[in-house]
């Protein structure tokens, strides 16, 4: 076990630490934040054998750039499909990777996804807020966005070379263009053919996309001289519609309360998923009943479970990776 | 007190509201109703976030369902009266200094009033925490009086810094975070609603009550007394 510390050679815009998320605090004006992508921080933990699932860094479409200055570690990369180097190793989307003294970890947008995440074995040294590292991007609190130049430090790294190599990106980790949601809270503040509207025609990102939402384009839905409601709160996935008609999905770092009527509300099963899509993919609502939205909840998190501990299974040691060849070799060679 | 209505939210939260117009009795219920819920410990309910007219009930949805959390907050009903929840007395020491207080002189201007009477009329304010909101800390009070209620500005100003005390229509604030805000700055303090304690994060809960007492320049913190 070693201490190894990074250098930041170049960070996009939104590029920051997360951890699970800071939960409890809404009633004081304190989203829960965490990874815009949960399932794909969980991932990328699991990726390289982590038991405890602890902080890792989002990366946007921006991307990141960073250097080992010290010490080694192996680290694991899950999100979109992004573009990943790793010293002489170039690829793409899951993968984990050993990073040595001296080598550069360059992370570029790929073809799909808005974010990816990089876990490390061992703990990042990092400040806390409120209990938790995560970011929260309005006030910076938590252990904040990178910055070029910057240095971070992971303790207890480990080498661990048997898990390095790709991962294909598990099916329920890919984006979809139906979004299933719940009608309400404030439906009643729209004009009944707005909901019918919402739930049939399809909407597009726009580049109005970040931590804290992200603002579709469409058709107008009228609301019913609603302007003038009382501050509500709000959660993550609630769709809010402006007095333009315009809605928002309002993401992981959501203000808590505010007083645009709420048409609609993402179920937590598809929200990460449509914080995934990129500006201008197109998006299908469906409303679902709130009993089949806690089914969807109930299914998505078994099949969460499924797939992490499928990708945190022991993977087979170097030697038996080689084995593996030579058997494969001996086939194909059979075969000539 | 008659049944609040309940609204199921995505697949982890219900909203429960008591009415649909801001008013200091239903903001009340709503906080009595959120100790209940605290006191209750209704299974799988994460955690609660109240409002001026609602309260949104967080759950766990492994754990429990909309049906079942609407059950067992039913159960608390009818709820003792309003007045007997327990709830905190804040005195906030404001400095009204105008060098400090950029917007104090407009205020005045706004409401036909002299800059002491603006004051007298805030300090002579009963405020209610009647929720947060917008960015973490930001504990909106209401019940400001009348005579010095000023819409937003039609701009916003950038960048304003913690310790401002800002009021809007009914409502007055405290800054926590830097932002831009279309508010009226009238006072500085060095108050922190969000404070640096792990175990009591934040100075105010929802219900409590705040009243501001006049202090000097001088008697601010050396890093406030700067324009």
């Amino acid at each position: 076990m070693t201490t190894a510390r990074f250098k930041v050679t170049f960070a996009g815009p939104l590029v920051s630490f997360q951890d699970q998320g800071r939960i409890g605090h809404l009633r004081y004006g304190v989203s829960s934040s965490g990874p815009m992508d949960r399932l794909a921080h969980r991932a990328a933990h699991a990726l390289v054998g982590n038991t405890k699932v602890g902080s890792s860094i989002e990366v946007s479409l921006g991307g990141l750039i960073l250097e080992c200055v010290a010490g080694e570690a192996t680290v694991g990369i899950a999100g979109g499909g992004f573009s990943v180097h790793c010293g002489a190793t170039k690829t793409t989307g899951w993968t984990v990777q050993t990073m040595r003294q001296g080598e550069k970890l360059t992370i570029r947008a790929g073809d799909w996804g808005s974010w990816t995440y990089i876990a490390f074995t061992g703990q990042l040294v990092l400040d806390h807020w409120l209990g938790a590292t995560t970011t929260h991007s309005m006030s910076g609190f938590g252990a904040g966005a990178l910055q070029a130049g910057m240095e971070f430090e992971v303790q207890n790294t480990e080498v661990r070379d048997a898990r390095n190599g790709d991962t294909p990106c598990p099916k329920i980790a890919q984006t979809y263009d139906t979004i299933r949601v719940v009608i309400g809270p404030q439906d009643q503040h729209f004009d009944p053919a707005s909901v019918e509207t919402f739930c049939t025609t399809p909407f597009t990102l726009t580049e109005a996309f970040d931590r804290m939402g992200v603002r579709l384009r469409g058709p107008e839905l009228t609301l019913k001289n609603a302007l003038s409601i009382p501050s509500e709160p709000i959660i993550r996935g609630s769709v809010q519609v402006s007095g333009d008609g315009v809605p928002t999905v309002l993401l992981a770092d959501h203000q808590t309360t505010g007083g645009y009527p709420k048409i609609a509300t993402v179920i937590s099963a598809d929200v990460d998923r449509l914080a995934q899509m990129r500006a201008g993919a197109t998006v299908r609502f469906k409303a679902v009943s709130a009993e089949d939205a806690i089914d969807a909840a109930r299914a998505y998190n078994a099949e969460c479970s499924a797939t992490i501990s499928d990708l945190a299974a022991p993977k087979a040691t170097l030697a038996e990776k080689l084995q593996n060849l030579n058997l494969i070799d001996g086939v194909v060679t059979a075969k000539d | 007190m008659g049944l609040p209505t309940f609204k199921p939210v995505a697949d982890y939260a219900v909203l429960i509201e008591f009415g649909t117009k801001v008013d200091d009795a239903l903001n009340r219920k709503v906080v009595a109703l959120d100790k209940a819920i605290a006191a209750a410990r209704i299974t799988g309910v994460v955690e609660t976030v109240p409002a001026l007219v609602n309260l949104l009930v967080v759950f766990d949805p492994l754990a429990t369902t909309h049906t079942n959390v609407q059950a067992a907050v039913t159960t608390l009903f009818p709820l003792g009266p309003t007045d007997d929840v327990e709830t905190t007395a804040h005195s906030v020491p404001v400095c009204y200094d105008t060098e400090l207080s950029p917007d104090l002189i407009n205020v005045a201007k706004a409401v036909d009033m002299s800059i002491e009477a603006v004051i007298a009329a805030h300090m002579s304010a009963n405020l209610r925490v009647s929720m947060y909101g917008f960015a973490p800390g930001f504990a909106y009070l209401s019940g400001l009086p009348d005579a010095i209620q000023v819409p937003r500005k039609p701009s916003a100003t950038r960048g304003v810094q913690t310790g401002r005390v800002m009021i809007a229509g009914p409502q007055c604030l405290i800054t926590t975070v830097v932002m831009p805000t279309g508010w009226s700055i009238i006072g500085r303090t060095a108050v922190q609603v969000m404070q640096d304690d792990p175990d009591n994060p934040f100075l105010f809960n929802v219900g409590d009550s705040v009243t501001f007492e006049r202090i000097r320049r001088e008697d601010l913190p050396a890093r406030l007394q700067a324009p």
